[in-house]
């Protein structure tokens, strides 16, 4: 037992973010060992992970949280169930291994450093995602995933498809975790739990609620992008841009299987009725077949296997959907199955490519010789996706298809689905590892020789793993399969692998019928791939098109919509800025009776009598001259820098009525505020190049004069309007009487802004500086653009990119620069 | 404005306008001042100073690019917030030490270097765009 459970289990999660930061320092100084240094940190991980497992099969689940907002009931709780720790600890196991393997990989890329820092980042998300138990949290996990994965599909950046593979990949997943965020709210919502954990002791959980199909369709969505089901499956083909270490951890053991995790958390509240059976089961077939099928059209190793994870994701997609005890007992097994011989796969295609120099099936054969290491490697991942025993993905496929021994039409058709898409896979395990190392020796854009020790520790790891996991049938099944299929299906599960096997049952010749059909497959894979490739032109489109479509499609839009707001006229912006606030200020006056106030009752008698001018002291009236002749001096003015001085008069005036009614911050605030905007208006009106005068032909002066008058009027008669009625000082009152006791400050304007709203302060002064750094900007762009000559007023139908605030009226005798 | 009387009283008046801008901080929390205003007044002076010499000497002389101040500004108010964390409270409760010098006492509070934070986003952001506006159009900004 470790002294602080909570802590420890959220530095699970937050390690990795640490260890990111510091990975590229660390790889400065240890460069040629840095991938031995970093794996520790996901290696004692999944130590500590293993280290709770007995825990775990005692006691079922074990939580831990620390506080996040209070107030809010909010808890950043985390939650360690079966599910969860078969999930961290493939994450952090593999992990280490990928680290291990990237090392040696990526050796003497000047990038390696950042690649690590990402890699654990996302490691550190990923262990997250599947260890919270706020759905907020996971949410933001879930999307930190996302980020992560785009920076590391786009870590070649250099290269357009990269760039590509990453934006879509993170368009198409975020719009998942948008509907995720929904989905959550809207659970919390009708439930009021941010818990996981209490959801699933809900008594029939959401089923019965009105609600339900919504809340179905934002996780589905969501489970569906991030796991690229059909037909959202095109991005993680074209995530394989990224530098295979990635692929064989996000792509295909990790990231992608957050959606099956996700379907598989909810399972208890959320699963069963027909709506889950039904889009499950359907959209994981389709998946499956779709993707073993596709798998035939490639010829690139890394495509073959991409489009093969397709097809398992759709298959443990499938079997959540079915959600029986068996089903779910295969989607465990198949799920660790899956992630140690996919990811020990990608490791060997990288290693083939990095070792020979392409990845093309065609143009490789023989390597058995020079690579004998890798063959090993290849030779056992490829066992367990053909499912041969004695590997555990072999008591995988038995488990599935062990439910669907019934005379039920809509099982049998399950069940052929699944030996077909089993056979199928199979092909594509036997082409990808067996086909390059055996056959006639081919001559390889590189001499090929057997890849560094870095890079077969993880292939032949997680290969023997595979088979160790099979042969302690009892062990894994106790320790693995029965606390995580628990946790799946709420209630407790009890395992019935064996290594008898029944010659008797018909599961058994169901494998041997797979096998045979896997065998065909492999032998016709060259037809295949040719009838797959005419299918797929007859077709004449691919979901990649409709996403490039709709992507031409959404920027048009938004260029068509930023011309029409965004013209570039001045005097426009500022006319409809005005407009809207004079509609603003008299709307409420007049259609909704705000002025009924200020309207003279009828008990008031002869009030034009009564009428009086206020008794103000001498210097009180000099104010109020001074803001006159200000007001009057701008009206008058044919100049521009008349207007801004008068402009400053003005306003100081206002400032010295601050001061006289007791508001000396306020006071000094615009003093200081009207003197920089004269300073400033000034030096913008000298760097416009503006003519000294400012004429305007009538119906402009009439239109601009009217809309100062509406404006003045609304905001004067909104004031009048507010003093009529009674003040709340609840507020000022509770400032008054708090700001020396608890914030030890007698300035109550000051401390209202650095200590009760402090949080606001924060947000106004990462505005302004924001706002600092975009006016920097348009002053640099527009010296960069001094060069040009100026041409006529931006119009309505200029492109996107030169639109920039233009003043009006600017004079064309503009004087080049110096 | 070149001529030779504001530019000899120049450098004095900002010299002035800049410790009076750290004074009117400063004293913001129990009489009328604050970061705000000090930051304004301090852009003021800078504004002054670029004028009276030029935007490359007034730049010269900060040293740092007006735009680093602000954003370290941001970055120290963001961290003071942070700092209760570590006493177990929500982000931003405030902090006080007493430090006894002598006869007198100082109160230092997390408020107060968050309002120099405030100080220093305001000084550099609108110093920033003066001197952006006051340098010619071959300067680099």
């Amino acid at each position: 037992m470790v002294p602080n459970l909570d802590a420890s289990i959220a530095l699970v999660a937050i390690a990795p973010f640490v260890a990111a930061a510091l990975a590229p320092l660390v790889h400065r100084f240890t460069a040629p060992f840095s991938g031995w240094l970093l794996a520790l940190i996901p290696a004692a991980i999944f130590a500590y992970l293993v280290s709770l497992a007995p825990q775990i099969m005692a006691e079922g689940a074990i939580s831990a949280r620390i506080g996040w907002v209070p107030v809010m009931g909010l808890d950043l709780s985390f939650f360690v169930d079966g599910l969860s720790l078969t999930f961290a600890a493939t994450i952090s196991g593999i992990g280490a291994l990928i680290i291990l393997y990237s090392g040696a990989y990526l050796r003497g890329h000047e990038h390696l450093g950042r690649f690590m820092a990402f890699l654990l980042a996302f490691m550190g998300a990923m262990l997250g995602l599947v260890l919270a138990d706020n759905m907020l949290a996971l949410f933001l996990f879930w999307e930190l995933t996302a980020v992560t994965s785009f920076l590391l599909i786009g870590f070649d950046a250099v290269r357009q498809s990269a760039r590509r593979g990453a934006i879509q990949a993170l368009v198409i997943t975020n719009i998942g975790g948008m509907a995720l965020l929904a989905g959550v709210i809207l659970v919390q919502q009708i439930t009021g739990q941010w818990e996981l954990s209490a959801l699933r002791e809900l008594e029939d959980g959401l089923r019965g609620h009105g609600l339900y199909g919504l809340v179905l369709a934002c996780f589905l969505l969501a489970a569906f992008t991030k796991s690229a089901q059909f037909p959202l499956h095109f991005w993680l083909p074209n995530a394989m841009e990224a530098p295979t270490p990635v692929s064989a951890f996000l792509h295909s053991a990790t990231m992608v299987q957050a959606g099956v995790y996700l379907l598989a958390r909810i399972t208890p509240w959320m699963g069963g009725t027909m709506a889950w059976t039904t889009l499950l089961v359907g959209f994981g077939a389709v998946t499956l077949l779709w993707g073993a099928l596709a798998a035939f059209k490639q010829t690139d190793l890394k495509q073959m296997l991409a489009q093969s994870t397709i097809a398992s994701l759709g298959l443990l997609v499938l079997l959540i959907g079915l959600g029986s005890e068996t089903a779910i007992a295969g989607v465990v097994v198949y799920f660790v199955a899956h992630a140690l011989y996919k990811a020990g796969l990608f490791m060997v295609v990288g290693a083939i490519d990095h070792e020979a120099g392409t990845r093309d099936i065609t143009l490789l054969g023989g390597l058995a010789d020079r690579m004998p290491v890798t063959f090993i490697a290849a030779g056992l991942g490829a066992l367990a996706m053909i499912g041969l025993p004695p590997t555990i993905a072999f008591f995988a496929k038995e488990e599935m298809y062990l439910g669907l021994l019934t005379p039920d039409w809509q099982d049998i058709a399950v069940l052929v689905v699944l030996v077909a898409g089993n056979a199928l896979l199979a092909a594509i395990g036997a082409l990808v590892a067996i086909k390059p190392f055996l056959g006639p020796e081919v001559a390889t854009p590189k001499a090929a020789h057997e890849a560094p020790l870095a890079m077969l520790v993880g292939p032949i790891l997680l290969g023997a793993l595979g088979i160790v996991a099979a042969l302690m049938l009892s062990d894994f099944a106790h320790s693995v399969l029965e606390p995580a299929a628990s946790a799946i299906l709420n209630e407790t599960v009890k395992s019935h692998l064996t290594w008898a096997i029944d010659l008797m049952s018909p599961v058994v010749w169901i494998s041997v019928l797979t096998w045979g059909l896997a065998y065909w497959a492999y032998r016709q894979a060259d037809m295949l791939r040719v009838l797959m490739r005419r299918f797929a032109s007859g077709l004449g489109f691919t979901a990649d098109d409709v996403f490039d479509a709709v992507m031409f499609g959404l920027i048009r839009f938004a260029g068509a919509l930023t011309r029409l707001l965004h013209h570039g006229r001045l005097e426009i912006y500022l006319g409809t800025a005005f407009a809207m606030l004079a509609l603003a200020l008299m709307l409420p006056l007049f259609a909704l009776g705000g002025i009924d106030a200020l309207l003279p009752t009828a008990e008031l008698g002869n009030w034009a009598g009564r009428l009086s001018w206020p008794p103000l002291a001498i210097h009180e009236w000099g104010v109020f001259g001074l803001a006159l002749i200000g007001l009057v001096a701008i009206v008058v003015s044919r100049k521009r820098l008349y207007s801004i001085l008068a402009l400053g008069i003005q306003g100081t005036a206002v400032a010295l009525i601050f001061l006289i009614f007791g508001a000396p911050d306020l006071a000094f605030t615009q003093f200081m505020v009207e003197i920089l905007s004269v300073v400033i208006l000034a030096l913008v009106m000298t760097r416009l190049n503006l003519e000294d005068e400012d004429p305007r032909p009538f119906e402009d002066w009439a239109r601009d004069g009217l809309l100062a008058i509406v404006c003045g009027l609304g905001v004067a008669l909104l004031l009048m309007v507010v003093i009529t009625g009674d003040l709340d000082t609840r507020l000022s009152d509770f400032f008054t009487a708090t700001s020396v006791p608890i914030a030890h400050g007698h300035n109550i304007v000051n401390v209202i802004l650095v200590d009760y709203r402090g949080f606001d302060t924060l947000g106004e002064i990462s505005v302004l500086m924001a706002a600092g750094i975009a006016i920097m900007a348009l002053l640099t762009g527009r010296r960069r653009k001094t060069a040009t000559p100026v041409g006529p007023v931006v119009s309505a139908t200029a492109p996107v990119e030169a639109i920039e605030p233009v003043p009006a009226r600017r004079t064309r005798r503009r004087k080049a620069a110096p | 404005m070149n001529t030779i009387i504001f530019r000899t009283i120049a450098p004095l008046i900002v010299a002035t306008m800049l410790v009076f801008s750290i004074y009117v901080c400063l004293r913001g929390h129990n009489e009328p001042g604050g970061g705000f205003i000090g930051g304004l007044i301090g852009a003021s002076a800078i504004a002054v100073l670029g004028m009276a010499t030029s935007a490359t000497h007034a730049r010269k002389a900060l040293y740092f690019d007006p735009l680093s101040f602000a954003g370290f500004g941001v970055l120290l108010a963001g961290l003071t917030g942070l700092i209760s964390i570590f006493n177990d409270n929500p982000f931003m409760t405030s902090i006080w030490l007493y430090l006894e010098l002598g006869e007198s006492t100082v109160p230092l509070s997390t408020p107060l270097v968050f309002d120099i934070g405030v100080y220093l986003v305001v000084f550099g952001t609108i110093s920033s765009i003066a001197l952006g506006l006051e340098s010619d159009e071959g300067e680099e900004p």
